[in-house]
């Protein structure tokens, strides 16, 4: 089987200061990956470059053995850290603008989960909560049939109960030749549904394991071990 | 099924120790077959990969039988479901006599301990 997302020698310089500096890694279809890393280790300079939003300065990603471009984006499912969407738009509104861009885009799912999170088609993205936006994109997100997602802090400002309700249903819709990873501080949360997790540490890969040999190894929780790595 | 994924121990070990309970409680009966892996593991909220792994441990040690049209059934193999009630009840037996030494516990008085605090029943019939 061959790996469905590769970075290789990846580089990207902000002027003087390297965000990634010769970061590799692969991972195989049917993983969940954890991306994980302090603030400023290059998470979401990564995931931006494998979106096909920046360019990097070195070094190559390939999804599904493609260069980024065109066809990666079609079946590269990516959810900013941020608000992308114009603010005016109704719910309803970025429901249709995803259904006319993305041929993957399962409408009915979007639409149901939205209503599961209690969030109405009627409702104006300006008028949503910060954590309902998130979770607005999210459901966005996970409604396509991509081949990799790509979540750039998908928790961060979500309730815990409407954590539980995102992970059971990144659980239940990601499929087997698919791909999952996603960077996040809330490593107690998430980490009994990662397959494998990537440390970063300025702009390097400190270390990719998988999460059951980490406990093995450690004998504590991969957030313990986070704690212990990252100590300031 | 209720599940407790704890931190510091790896998942699926903690999944076939939990499945090996339920096979004992007869939670799923003999020759019954198991749910999917995925709805398994959405249950359990872990990873569909890690509840595989802990399926297949099971398997392995014949507690479950793969079926040629997909799915798992429980073994119908009772000698199986006693052996391992043995197996648990005896590390649990250990652990316990372990803990008491460590308190500092003699044999004739745990075994007056265990008298002192098993539930009445036979007073009751």
């Amino acid at each position: 089987m061959d790996a469905v997302y590769e970075v290789h020698g990846l580089t990207k310089r902000y002027g003087r200061s390297a965000a990634l500096n010769g970061v590799d890694f692969a991972v195989m279809p049917g993983r969940l990956v954890g991306l994980l890393g302090p603030n400023g280790s290059g998470k979401t300079t990564l995931l931006k470059i494998s979106a096909g939003l920046l360019q990097p300065t070195a070094g190559s990603v390939l999804i599904n053995q493609t260069p980024v471009g065109v066809y990666t984006k079609a079946i590269t499912s990516y959810l900013p850290d941020r608000m992308a969407l114009p603010t005016e738009f109704t719910a309803g509104d970025a429901v249709s603008l995803y259904n006319d861009f993305f041929a993957d885009f399962d409408k009915a799912k979007a639409l149901a989960m939205l209503s599961d999170l209690g969030i109405n088609s009627r409702d104006k993205i300006d008028a949503m909560s910060k954590g309902t936006q998130e979770k607005m994109q999210l459901c966005l997100t996970m409604s396509r049939a991509a081949k990799l997602y790509l979540l750039d802090e998908p928790l961060g400002g979500v309730d815990p109960a409407a954590r539980d309700y995102i992970l059971s249903t990144i659980l239940h819709n990601y499929s087997e030749d698919a791909a999952l990873v996603l960077s996040t501080h809330l490593i107690g949360d998430i980490e009994k549904v990662l397959d494998e997790v990537i440390l970063l540490q300025e702009g390097k890969v400190l270390r990719q394991a998988a999460v059951d040999e980490l406990r093995e190894e450690t004998g504590e929780s991969v957030d313990a071990y986070f704690r212990e790595v990252y100590k300031c | 099924m209720n599940w407790n994924i704890t931190a510091g121990r790896p998942v699926y070990v903690q999944l076939i120790e939990q499945l090996e309970l339920a096979l004992v409680a007869g939670e799923f009966p003999p020759g019954s077959r198991i749910p999917p892996v995925r709805e398994l593991a959405a249950d359990a909220g872990v990873n569909p990969n890690t509840m595989q792994r802990a399926l297949q441990e099971l398997e392995g040690r014949g507690l479950l039988q793969a079926q040629r049209t997909a799915g798992r059934t429980v073994t119908a193999d009772d000698a199986a479901l006693r052996a391992l009630r043995r197996r648990r009840a005896k590390a649990l037996a250990e652990e316990f006599l372990h803990q008491m030494q460590a308190l500092g516990m003699e044999g004739s008085e745990i075994e007056a301990l265990l008298r002192e605090s098993a539930p009445p029943t036979q007073e009751k019939e």
